[in-house]
């Protein structure tokens, strides 16, 4: 598949990537073919193999078998190449919990080459566009986590990388900074950067990504848009809350009729929810509830949530495959 | 409050604050990297003042412990003096030079113990993404560590003073015995860095270090000549490095220079070096 596109339009290709620990595969042949720009999720439950596949790419671990490129560079013989294109950011905060604010940053500054003073002001401009002037002279481990996390990010953008990897970058924060982390990794991918990030929430994924690659037992075993994956579990539902609850029981009969499907009550009074074929168009119905005189509150397209997906595609639920 | 930053100027913001490709330095050289690394290692003593107890309190603890508990019987022993105020004082002569071996070399071994628990953090990946020579991070941590073998080096010699430790070498003597002792001990900390590369975790390293420092320093001339043990004892004792640097620090500070024992001293510290440093660095870099 990727003889059709020359490497340097990717931000990573690997084909039977596999690495063991042991006696334990934990990735076993992954087949990724990334294109340059945008938000790439790889969506897994733990112990999926995501972690394992990102710190392959990301050089810090050498692959067992298979091949990969990252930035259209070998990451078995350019290795260092690849370093100086991308950044990392960890599942665990990848800073030094005894170290301030600044000196995190100016430490990775110094090694990334600016000289010391280069290295503060450049670290003390990032402090202050993630929001964390007021905490630079505070030792890290007296930060909460959400800025632990923007901390960490800014770490990875004293020189601007054309692939990040975020492993699991929500994980454990509360939803505001959530939010906020999602916003910021939004603005990345505007400014031009390929972000490469794992997940274990369906809602993250769904959320950020234009592509995800859905992994278990260390194999890609779903890829795609977020919306084709859903429609390669099925289709959604129709939901609608009629304004007066009595017209309920006529709202459901005219439903069944025009769209030929199953309408199910919901728990309230109002709801009514009828699931639709794959393929098969809402309008129909709407139209047909506006004919017949039944006003709506509000109707809504439901597609499956992820976790559907997930237990579509594995036969079991993303958080009791482990 | 002004903290509270709306996601769109807070976009805005991050948008300015990237760094053009073009701006972008080249990546710092092994030395620097290295430099750097020790930088980290200095403003960890800053911000954790505790990791000074082992240079400080304890080398003050083993020097009166030692000077004042088995002064007065060993020191007759080594002088041939009898028992008491005096044989203290011949002990403190015979007996500082040692301690202060002693106590450097157990204090490179929380080098390792560090190292281990750096790499259990989430830091130890960034590092190892970046462009960087990798073992820098190992060759600053141990350039730091000198700064602590240094001020650990410096207490035991002033309370050897306090005690009455008196060198004929003088402090050209002093001055070069600890010179040679911290290049030593440079070499040996490559010892416990590769066992903190070896060992799961900081637990671990503590107790194999501990079980390897033990024989090391008390089978050695720190404590007592070799001419008291028994002559199977005495063949180990004397090939030990530790007596062996022990002799070169003893000469130094005595003022009796002698090329021969300073070459083993080179000799030892080159085989360690040559040994651990490279199985160090392959293990660093497989490090996962």
């Amino acid at each position: 598949m990727s003889t059709l596109l020359s490497s340097g339009d990717l931000a990573v290709a690997t084909s039977g990537l596999v690495k063991r620990f042991g006696k334990t595969t934990a990735v076993d042949g992954v087949d990724l073919t990334i294109r340059r720009g945008g938000i790439y999720g790889v969506l897994g439950p733990n112990g999926a193999g995501k972690t394992t596949t990102i710190r392959m790419l990301a050089t810090l671990l050498r692959p067992d078998a298979g091949e990969a490129t990252v930035l259209g560079h070998d990451v078995f013989t350019e290795a260092k190449t690849i370093r100086e294109k991308i950044a990392l950011t960890g599942q665990f905060a990848s800073l030094d919990e005894d170290l301030t604010g600044v000196e995190n940053l100016i430490l990775l500054g110094r090694l990334l080459g600016f000289t010391k003073r280069a290295a503060r002001s450049r670290g003390m401009d990032l402090l202050e566009a993630f929001g964390l002037t007021d905490a630079a002279h505070r030792q890290v481990k007296n930060y909460s986590g959400g800025m632990r996390r923007r901390l960490d990010i800014a770490g990875s953008l004293i020189v601007t990388p054309e692939l990040m990897f975020l492993d699991e970058p929500t994980t454990g924060v509360d939803p505001r900074s959530r939010n906020q982390v999602w916003d910021i990794i939004r603005t990345l991918v505007d400014g031009g950067t390929t972000v490469l990030l794992t997940t274990q929430y369906l809602e993250e994924a769904d959320q950020l990504a234009d592509r995800l690659a859905v992994i278990d037992h260390g194999t890609v075993i779903a890829e795609g848009t977020p919306g084709q994956l859903k429609a390669q579990v099925g289709a959604g539902a129709l939901k609608v809350r009629v304004i007066d609850p009595a017209e309920r029981e006529q709202a459901a009969a005219v439903l069944r009729t025009s769209l030929g499907v199953d309408v199910v009550r919901e728990a309230d009074s109002a709801g009514l929810s009828a699931s639709l074929a794959a393929g098969q168009s809402a309008a129909g119905g709407l139209s047909a509830l506006e004919e017949a005189g039944i006003a709506l509150e509000t109707f809504a397209l439901g597609q499956p949530s992820l976790d559907e997906v997930f237990l579509a595609l594995t036969g079991q639920p993303a958080e009791e495959s482990r | 409050m002004s903290t509270e930053t709306t996601p769109a100027t807070e976009a805005h913001a991050i948008r300015g604050v990237l760094l053009p490709p073009q701006d972008r330095p080249r990546p710092s050289n092994p030395l620097t990297a290295s430099l750097t690394f020790g930088w980290r290692a200095m403003l960890k003593l800053k911000h954790i003042p505790m990791q000074l107890f082992d240079v400080t309190v304890f080398p003050i603890m083993m020097t009166v412990m030692f000077t004042y508990i088995f002064g007065g019987a060993m020191g007759a022993v080594v002088s041939g003096s009898t028992p008491g105020g005096g044989a203290v004082r011949e002990y403190v002569q015979f007996f500082i030079p040692g301690i202060f071996v002693q106590t450097l070399i157990m204090i490179t071994m929380y080098t390792g113990v560090t190292l281990n628990k750096d790499i259990s953090k989430g830091i130890f990946d960034r590092f190892r993404s970046l462009p960087t020579w990798r073992p820098s991070q190992l060759v600053g941590a141990l350039l730091g560590d000198q700064v602590r073998y240094t001020l650990a080096g410096t207490i035991i010699l002033s309370v050897g003073f306090i005690v009455g430790f008196r060198p004929d070498g003088g402090l050209t003597g002093v001055l070069a015995a600890f010179v040679l002792l911290l290049v030593f001990s440079f070499c040996l900390s490559w010892v416990w860095t590769t066992i903190a590369l070896l060992m799961p975790t900081e637990e671990a390293v503590m107790g194999v270090s501990m079980t390897i420092i033990f024989p090391l320093t008390f089978a050695s001339n720190i404590f007592v000549p070799t001419e008291t043990m028994p002559s199977w004892l005495r063949g180990v004792v004397e090939a030990n490095p530790v007596s062996v640097v022990v002799s070169a620090i003893r000469e130094l500070m005595d003022g009796t220079y002698d090329p021969a024992s300073l070459g083993l001293v080179a000799v030892y510290c080159a085989v360690l070096v040559a040994i651990f440093s490279p199985l160090c660095m392959v293990l660093y870099n497989r490090k996962s």
